[in-house]
């Protein structure tokens, strides 16, 4: 479905990625784990289209295309999607009306018939339910005045409603209560199918209790340094990333 | 011939009776021509030139064989906020057309008509109020709107009077070329009345023609008066308009400003709040494109004490347009206890837009509350990428967070269906790419 090879890429002058390369296959959950600074975050913008970011070499196909060449929404009409580390506020447009444009662009995108306020909220209705949300945010502004916990649900709600095909979930577990990880991270796993791949960004190993990877990847100083099994985050969570990158740094 | 020439040749040909009316009308031209139009030193006109308009020629729309142009009723469709059941009163190139305008039922005593009429009939005698608001001694096109007061709504609300349904004043300018309009409307709400009025400003051609409009409102004890004028002249049009209030004590008087239209245009909205616990909101909304100059000049006078006032404009700027706001607060030493908020915020669509805010308060109490604030801001960066992310496109995206940014100031409108069609004219405004 993806693949990234010997990716580099950074903001203005600063090289920030150097040199990533990653396979993901259908079905799979991958988790990208590292320390501040190490370029866990930037990956996921570059892989969502984040325009202030520059790929200077590598490339990153996704389901046979090149991905690179896309702007940000053609990637989301293909089904790629980003759970914000900081979702935005946006004051005066009701999250209803955000989700609802932003499904009737998909569908758009790929030839199916757009659908009605009315339509929308029938279908949205289950969806809410997943990540423990009521009707009454929807009338809301998107993100506008959402506690901490409130804005990660809304991001899961909104990839329930999107269904991807391939998820990017950054720093999804930063700034939440155990409850509320643990509703976000039950949402998520009730939307893993076979045809779907989630790649989970994650300094801490507490949200992998709940989103079970089959691939952890350790990210240091702009690189892959240690790729493993679900096992692999445990043992980092055990002896921090200092060790991982005294590793890294050696080999 | 020149610009003054033609203002004064018209001038001549008015009818001279009634004496109260000539005088009046004698007055206005004295001090237009005493005063002259502003240049930019005058500090009310810092950011706008006049220029375009003190140098041309515009000749009366309707004088002598100079007749309104038809048109009809469907004509005015687009116009009108889908509601038949307002009343409406319909003035085309600065004439009342009694054919196209429908205002049955009012409340028991109020009268609607028109002011040709009023001054003929001398019912309602409208010369006791007006030019008692309206400073045609300061203020240029005022005195000019004066020297060629003729027609335009004269509404009487006696005491107590309640009008249900909004009075939609509707000026249609045809678009004849170098043509003149000089509506002036007058406006009389008794102790305890109450009525919304919506005065808009429509243009059927794309001529360049002036629109030059005066509103005075009396509110008096109690009485109040939900004002909304709405400017969508012709792209080509220049329009100077004021609207000037003053309110006696407890009443209440809410002002929405919505201007989209003109090359050049200029909107005053004044009050005066001389009696005690008195209240006024001035809110607006200003939307240019293309090359589109558009003037904003509001003004709250604290006279008496315990009044509250507050006023939010924004502007939104796409292209190479040009906005002005120029909020002025000004209380007097008696006005102990004012409550006065003013925000101004505006943002630009573009890097050739250009913005020009100017709060000023003045007070002369010491026991007031007084705020105010302005931005400049341009579109948030991060929350075009969050729409983009989720697959709406940049031009989509656009569209969506500039109407997101009006959405505040047009949620204070009361008036639900004017709402509703000022939303749908927000969103259509910048829909093309000529804004970027």
């Amino acid at each position: 479905m993806l693949e990234i090879n010997d990716l580099h890429a950074g903001i203005g002058d600063k090289q920030i990625l150097k040199g990533i390369s990653l396979r993901v296959n259908a079905g799979e959950v991958h988790a990208v784990m590292g320390p501040n600074g190490s370029g866990k975050s930037t990956l996921a913008q570059v892989l969502a289209g984040h325009p202030s970011y520059q790929v200077t070499k590598g490339t990153v196909t996704y389901n046979g295309e090149d991905l690179l060449s896309l702007d940000a929404e053609v990637r989301a009409q293909n089904g790629i999607f980003l759970a914000f580390q900081y979702p935005v506020e946006i004051p005066g447009v009701s999250n209803a009306y955000f989700l609802r444009s932003a499904f009737n662009e998909i569908r758009k995108a790929r030839g199916q018939e757009e659908v009605d306020p009315l339509e929308f909220l029938d279908l949205v209705d289950e969806k809410l339910k997943l990540v423990d949300m009521d009707q009454a945010m929807l009338s809301r502004s998107v993100n506008h005045g959402f506690s901490g916990g409130e804005k990660k649900r809304n991001e899961i709600f909104q990839m329930a409603v999107l269904s991807p095909q391939l998820a990017i979930l950054d720093e999804t577990d930063s700034g939440l209560d155990i409850d509320a990880l643990r509703i976000v991270a039950e949402g998520v796993n009730k939307l893993r199918t076979k045809e779907n791949a989630t790649i989970v960004v994650t300094h801490y190993q507490r949200l992998l209790n709940y989103i079970v990877p089959d691939f952890v990847h350790v990210l240091a100083g702009g690189r892959i340094v240690k790729s493993g099994g679900k096992e692999l985050a445990l043992e980092l969570e055990a002896k921090g990333y200092d060790w991982i990158q005294t590793a890294g740094a050696a080999a | 011939m020149t610009p003054g020439e033609a203002y004064r040749e018209d001038f001549s040909r008015q009818t001279v009776s009634p004496d109260w009316l000539a005088s009046l009308r004698g007055k206005g031209l004295a001090w237009f021509e005493a005063l002259g139009f502003p240049t930019m030193k005058n500090e009310d006109w810092h950011f706008t030139s006049v220029s375009a308009i003190a140098e041309r020629a515009f000749r009366a729309a309707t004088q002598g064989e100079r007749r309104p142009a038809t048109i009809k009723l469907a004509d005015l469709d687009r116009f009108t906020f889908g509601e038949t059941s307002w009343h409406r009163l319909v003035f085309v190139d600065g004439i009342f057309s009694e054919d196209l305008s429908l205002y049955a039922g009012l409340a028991k005593g109020a009268k609607v008509s028109n002011l040709a009429r009023a001054i003929a009939s001398g019912v309602g005698r409208p010369e006791r109020q007006l030019g008692k608001i309206a400073a045609f001694e300061q203020h240029a096109f005022t005195a000019l709107n004066t020297a060629f007061i003729g027609d335009g709504a004269f509404i009487e609300l006696p005491a107590d009077a309640v009008v249900r349904e909004p009075i939609h004043l509707m000026f249609v300018s045809t678009g004849r070329a170098d043509t003149v309009t000089h509506p002036r409307n007058l406006i009389v709400a008794a102790r305890h009345s109450r009525a919304t009025v919506v005065e808009s400003y429509v243009s059927l051609g794309d001529a360049p023609y002036l629109t030059n409009a005066v509103t005075e409102i009396h509110l008096g004890e109690g009485a109040r008066i939900d004002h909304y004028k709405i400017q969508r002249e012709s792209e080509s049009a220049f329009h100077v308009g004021t609207a000037q209030a003053r309110q006696a004590r407890n009443s209440q008087f809410n002002s929405f400003l919505f201007a989209v239209g003109g090359a050049l245009a200029r909107t005053n909205i004044y009050t005066t709040l001389e009696g005690d616990s008195a209240t006024c909101t001035l809110d607006g909304l200003y939307l240019a494109n293309g090359t589109q100059h558009l003037d904003q000049q509001t003004s709250i006078e604290h006279v008496a004490p315990n009044c509250p006032s507050h006023e939010v404009y924004k502007g939104i700027l796409g292209g190479r347009s040009h906005g002005v706001f120029n909020g002025k607060v000004y209380v007097h030493p008696e006005a102990q206890k004012t409550d006065g908020k003013q925000s101004n915020n505006n943002l630009l669509l573009s890097k050739t837009a250009r913005v020009d805010t100017k709060p000023q308060l003045e007070i002369f109490a010491d026991d007031v509350k007084c705020t105010h604030g302005a931005t400049i801001g341009r579109l948030d960066d991060n929350a075009m990428f969050y729409l983009n992310s989720r697959g709406v496109g940049r031009e989509k995206a656009r569209m969506l967070l500039t109407y997101a940014f009006a959405a505040d100031v047009l949620e204070r409108i009361e008036l639900e269906p004017l709402k509703r069609k000022l939303e749908e004219m927000v969103l259509a405004r910048f829909a093309d790419k000529t804004a970027g």
